[in-house]
């Protein structure tokens, strides 16, 4: 019976080229749409799994502006049960503010009785790359943290629940247990992400989202600008055209391990 | 970076399922030097044919988009690319069940087989469909879908194998260059493009969405906007997944819902046109390398799909929600749209540049044949004029114009839409100079070409009362809306005294100089080299024989020619004039043609008492003798000179008044006063475009005249023909001679009177055009063409006490008191030949005009 959290953020889809905000504040989403990052994606398929295998449930959280709403159903519509928005324009919330209002939230949960057994998030986010909320935020709670995990899953142990976390680590795959409760941060590349249902889109639609406003002015994020790097060098080998091109073609897949030798 | 050749007789611009046509249909045609690039790579560069859903339902309600696809789908099956998977259009509600009735109709009338079945007719078919949720359906076995990629791929190589053409993608277009041709017309020189520039004869902009930001580089408007369609992709659903191949069970038209479900393998596609308008301006499209999938492949918005989803479940639950199905694809999917629905094709003002832009999947293959053929012969076998690029006018030119009628008509996708339905955005653009009056006598306003036109007056509501049952009142709401008995009422005052009807929306040029008659005599079918002060009605052909348009001319000098037309078709006549001008003046100046549709507004005035009317109003002689039928000249009416020309579309005595819009208010408020003492009223356009003309068998263009029919077929043939050479002349004395020599037409122009209105509930029922006419017991009947006799126009004759309908029968039917049927929301209704020819079926000998 695992209660988790899993926190996204609404970011710009950014598989195409990366188009910068005039200002150079943010990323630009007019073509690219918004989505969460594929860390998240991956944390909320791990929530979800948690609470399937423990019969507990899965909680999604966000800070951000009115559209982020888009991105809790989303979550909603692959397992989640329940959504909290933090309402509140996110380039104005730097890593230790949204760690903070997470928190709030964790501990407001759990003293109306429902509290949040595990709290898992993305390793960073795909916009801005700070690597911090997932360290403070358990600073903050005074909790256990395991950082970069692939995949997650809960075990009883004697003296309670515990997290099974693991993932590649510089000196090979770390596997790290930690009682509960704990915070996690996921790296994506451990689980496959589940794509929507029908039926589990008409559900989300239906979800009543808890509304929250930020318990406190942010003290920002202290960007400076976003700079885009030089664009990666295109290396183009022409193998041949027509039918005369199909040898090259098939050494190249071979070398690929596409094709058995 | 790809590098393009330095010359080509012609560049298409854009390698879509109409680029790839179009350069199938020159190669075929003897076409070579053809050079075809495109900014995305090949064989799916990124445009609307990448992501379409690829499924073909044939019938429409105009005949123009219906011979179009099914000519694309003869293509398609040809190329071998076609799978016939049959369709149904489900009616939740007994008004789509009449709309699918109404549909029935134009399957009939266009030839396409189809029926109309109860829910479990479709649940045989599609086992995972819920039947309380619909009560009919009309089944279309010829439904399919087609694989436009690969299509367009085997019509360029087809191309390439012929030694015509040059392909080059990722090559962006940069520039459009033109200069002032030898007859003095801008004309195409150059694409200049990011791997080149290529000097060219002729340059096609066919590259959908994109089109308008190409045709500004040329300082010319193609008003399509680019509009989201959405579309998911729920699966694998096992009831799929267990049968072979792309399709095997029907598509699914849910119409109420404004939703599609069209299999693809395991995968069940839910497409939308229920949602808000999204539109999009071309430059905000995003490039290549911006987009995640495709530039047309726009990120979803859940937000506007959810009602539909919701709908579609309640539809297909089971299959939908069946395990382990997911939405695993979804996209805000852009195509094009324009401000009445139909496709931009055709040659634009810069000679030599030309369009073929805002076409579907669907229609995309046959679009290529007929703009090939327009370039290469002037004309194409499918008459295309309704897509014209010429017809528009200047109001309809303007982005806002294309934003607000799309966001209005996008809705109406899969609605259903009255033959007579206005728009209600974006109205008001063009104002007759006597508007406040109108609006001030009640006028219910139809739009034509921009214009605000009264077609019936509330202020003549009071005749109904003096008509009674002679205004022939509609029972049913579908045949009386967009429709009162006060247009028959208007109508019968006006053959009883007369009527005053504001013409200011006719489209009217001046043809001035030395090569003036020249020009007219090139273009008219009638003789032209006439007396000045003669006013000459005049068919237009095009090269094949086909009418281009009908018209009026008057000589008002002997180098001046005024041109009087429709307004709707008005911007294309004024076109096909200026090509023929320059053809024949080579660019030499001393010879212009002036629109002056913004200065010069025209009153009609028709009646057995027009006479009296006008005689009270001006000192000039206005009589027979004096002022004899087709002749104009100027008067003074009331203190205000005009121009007055002595003519009728509706069989009455009467004249055309061609008053400056500045003088146009002063006389219309005269010609009512004076003539109210003898019954005169204001009569709309309902009484001059169908009633009166009608009891006339007067021909309209855009129903019974277009591109596929001929002077003699409609029965408009002269005794003489003019020796001066004209377009379309051979093809003329061709068919004539093949008459001549016995030889019946394929189809002749008759008008049918209808002898029965009662309905099987009693309900008398009233067509408005686009019936089958059937024989008495419901037969099928084909003309010479292969096609089957529909409504063209349909209308009251109030002066006859008879519903008429007017339409291309077969020559062995063509015959008076013949005894056939015309099909109304599938029941039989008798009809009656009543004319084989031009004859009015009032007054055959015209004595009311005299």
């Amino acid at each position: 019976m695992t209660d988790v959290l899993v926190c996204i953020k609404r970011v710009v889809d950014s598989t195409g080229e990366v188009v910068l905000t005039d200002d150079g504040q943010a990323v630009d989403g007019r073509y690219a749409g918004f989505t969460t990052s594929n860390h998240e994606e991956c944390a909320v398929e791990l929530a979800v799994q948690v609470a399937g295998a423990t019969g507990g449930q899965a909680s999604v959280l966000t800070l951000g502006d009115a559209d982020a709403v888009e991105q809790l159903r989303s979550a909603l519509a692959v397992g989640c049960t329940a959504a909290t928005h933090v309402e509140a324009d996110p380039a104005r919330f730097g890593p230790a503010d949204v760690a903070r209002e997470i928190a709030a939230v964790v501990r407001d949960h759990e003293a109306a009785g429902h509290p949040h057994d595990l709290v898992l998030l993305g390793n960073d986010a795909a916009d801005s790359g700070d690597f911090q909320v997932g360290i403070r935020l358990a600073y903050e709670l005074g909790w256990p943290v395991v950082n970069g995990v692939a995949t997650v899953r809960v075990e009883d142990a004697p003296d309670g629940q515990s997290v099974v976390a693991s993932g590649d680590g510089p000196e090979g795959h770390e596997t790290y247990r930690v009682p509960l409760p704990a915070v996690v941060t996921v790296l994506e590349g451990g689980v496959e992400p589940r794509y929507p249902t029908v039926p589990g889109r008409m559900k989300a639609k239906k979800v009543a989202i808890e509304q929250r406003t930020p318990t406190a002015e942010p003290i920002g994020p202290k960007r400076v600008r976003l700079l885009l790097p030089p664009p990666a060098p295109s290396n183009v080998q022409v193998l041949g055209k027509g039918a005369d091109a199909a040898p090259a073609v098939v050494d190249l897949l071979e070398q690929l391990g596409v094709l058995a030798r | 970076m790809a590098e393009v050749p330095a010359t080509a007789r012609v560049v298409v611009i854009g390698a879509g399922i109409v680029g790839n046509s179009l350069v199938h249909h020159l190669a075929r045609l003897g076409w070579r030097d053809i050079v075809q690039i495109d900014k995305g790579a090949l064989p799916n560069p990124g445009g609307s044919t990448g992501h379409a859903s690829n499924f073909i339902f044939p019938v429409d309600h105009s005949r123009e988009i219906t011979d179009l696809t099914l000519d694309s789908v003869r293509q398609y099956r040809e190329m071998g690319v076609f799978t016939q998977s049959g369709g149904f259009e489900l009616a939740r509600t007994p008004e789509r069940m009449e709309e699918l009735r109404r549909r029935m109709s134009s399957a009939k009338a266009w030839g396409i087989e189809s029926e109309l079945v109860s829910p479990d007719v479709v649940k045989e078919k599609v086992p995972f469909i819920e039947t309380d949720q619909f009560i009919g359906a009309f089944w279309t076995p010829s439904v399919g879908v087609v694989d436009s990629l690969r299509a367009g791929t085997i019509m360029r190589e087809q191309a390439l194998a012929a030694g015509a053409l040059t392909v080059v993608p990722t090559v962006e277009v940069v520039g459009l260059d033109t200069e002032e041709g030898a007859d003095g017309r801008r004309r195409i020189t150059r694409v200049r493009t990011s791997g080149g520039d290529i000097e060219a004869e002729h340059v096609v902009i066919a590259c959908g969405v994109w089109s308008p930001k190409i045709g500004d580089m040329a300082g010319i408007s193609i008003p399509l906007t680019p509009a989201v369609h959405q579309m998911i992709s729920v699966g694998p659903c096992p009831q799929l997944a267990e049968r072979e191949g792309e399709i095997s069970f029907p598509i699914i038209r849910d119409m109420d819902t404004f939703c599609y479900e069209r299999q693809h393998g395991a995968d069940m596609e839910v497409g939308s046109y229920a949602h808000r308008a999204i539109l999009h301006e071309p430059e905000d499209i995003p490039s290549i390398e911006q987009a995640k999938l495709s530039p047309t492949e726009m990120p979803f918005t859940s937000d506007d799909f959810d009602p539909q989803l919701e709908q579609a479940y309640e539809l297909m639950p089971e299959l939908l929600g069946a395990e382990g199905a997911e939405m695993r694809y979804a996209i805000n999917g852009l195509l094009s749209l324009t401000c009445d629905g139909n496709p931009i094709l055709g040659e634009s003002l810069v000679s030599g540049l030309w369009t073929a832009a805002a076409v579907w999947i669907k229609e995309g293959p046959g679009v290529g044949r007929a703009v090939a053929e327009w370039m290469t012969h002037g004309h194409s076998e499918i008459d295309v004029s309704a897509s014209d690029i010429a017809r528009f006018h200047p109001h309809q030119m303007r982005r806002e114009h294309t934003r607000l009628r799309t966001t209005e008509a996008f809705i109406k996708t899969y609605g259903i839409i009255h033959p007579a339905e206005q728009y209600e955005s974006d109205r008001d653009q063009r104002l007759a100079p006597m508007h406040e009056s109108e609006k001030k006598l009640g006028a219910f306003f139809y739009e034509t070409a921009g214009w605000e036109r009264p077609h019936w007056y509330e202020s003549n509501a009071g005749l109904l009362e003096v008509y009674g049952d002679a205004v022939m009142p509609r029972e049913h709401e579908w045949d009386a809306r967009w429709w009162s008995p006060i247009i028959n009422a208007e109508h019968l005052r006006m053959r009883e005294a007369a009527g005053v009807i504001d013409l200011t929306a006719f489209c009217v040029f001046d043809i001035v100089g030395p090569a003036a008659l020249e020009a007219v005599q090139r273009t008219c079918v009638a003789q032209c080299d006439v007396a000045v002060g003669k006013v000459v009605y005049t068919p237009v052909l095009d090269p094949k024989g086909g009418f281009r348009s009908d018209l009026t001319v008057m000589r008002l000098g002997e180098q001046h020619f005024r041109v009087v037309t429709g307004g709707a078709h008005g911007m294309a006549d004024r076109k096909w004039f200026g090509d023929q001008l320059a053809q024949v003046t080579g660019g030499d100046p001393a010879t212009t043609l002036t629109d002056l549709t913004s200065e010069v507004s025209t009153i009609g005035l028709w009646g057995p008492r027009a006479r009296d009317i006008l005689a009270s109003l001006t000192s000039d002689d206005v009589s027979d003798t004096g002022f004899g039928f087709l002749t104009c000249r100027e008067i003074t009416v009331g203190g205000v000179t005009v121009l007055a020309s002595r003519i009728s579309y509706v069989g009455e005595l009467g004249w055309e008044l061609y008053v400056p819009f500045g003088s146009a208010a002063e006389l219309w408020d005269k010609l009512l006063d004076a003539g109210a003492p003898h019954g005169a009223v204001p009569v709309g356009i309902g009484v001059y475009g169908t009633t009166g003309r009608i009891e006339k068998g007067y021909r309209a263009f855009g129903y019974e005249l277009d591109g596929e029919r001929t002077i003699v077929e409609a029965g408009m043939q002269r005794p003489k023909v003019k020796a001066a050479d004209f377009v379309g002349r051979e093809a003329y004395l061709r068919q004539r001679a093949l008459l001549d020599s016995g030889e019946a037409p394929a189809a002749v122009l008759c008008t049918m009177t209808v002898d029965d209105h009662t309905s099987a509930s009693g309900v008398k029922r009233y067509m408005l055009g686009g019936e089958p006419i059937l024989t008495r017991d419901g037969g099928t009947l084909t003309d010479g063409h292969g096609h089957h006799p529909y409504v063209t126009s349909a209308g009251s004759a109030p002066s006859l006490g008879k519903h008429l309908l007017m339409a291309y029968l077969p020559p062995e039917e063509a015959v008076l008191g013949n005894q056939l049927a015309v099909s109304y929301m599938e029941e039989l209704y008798p009809v009656t030949v009543a004319s084989v020819d031009a004859t009015g079926l009032l007054d055959p000998t015209n004595e009311r005009i005299r």
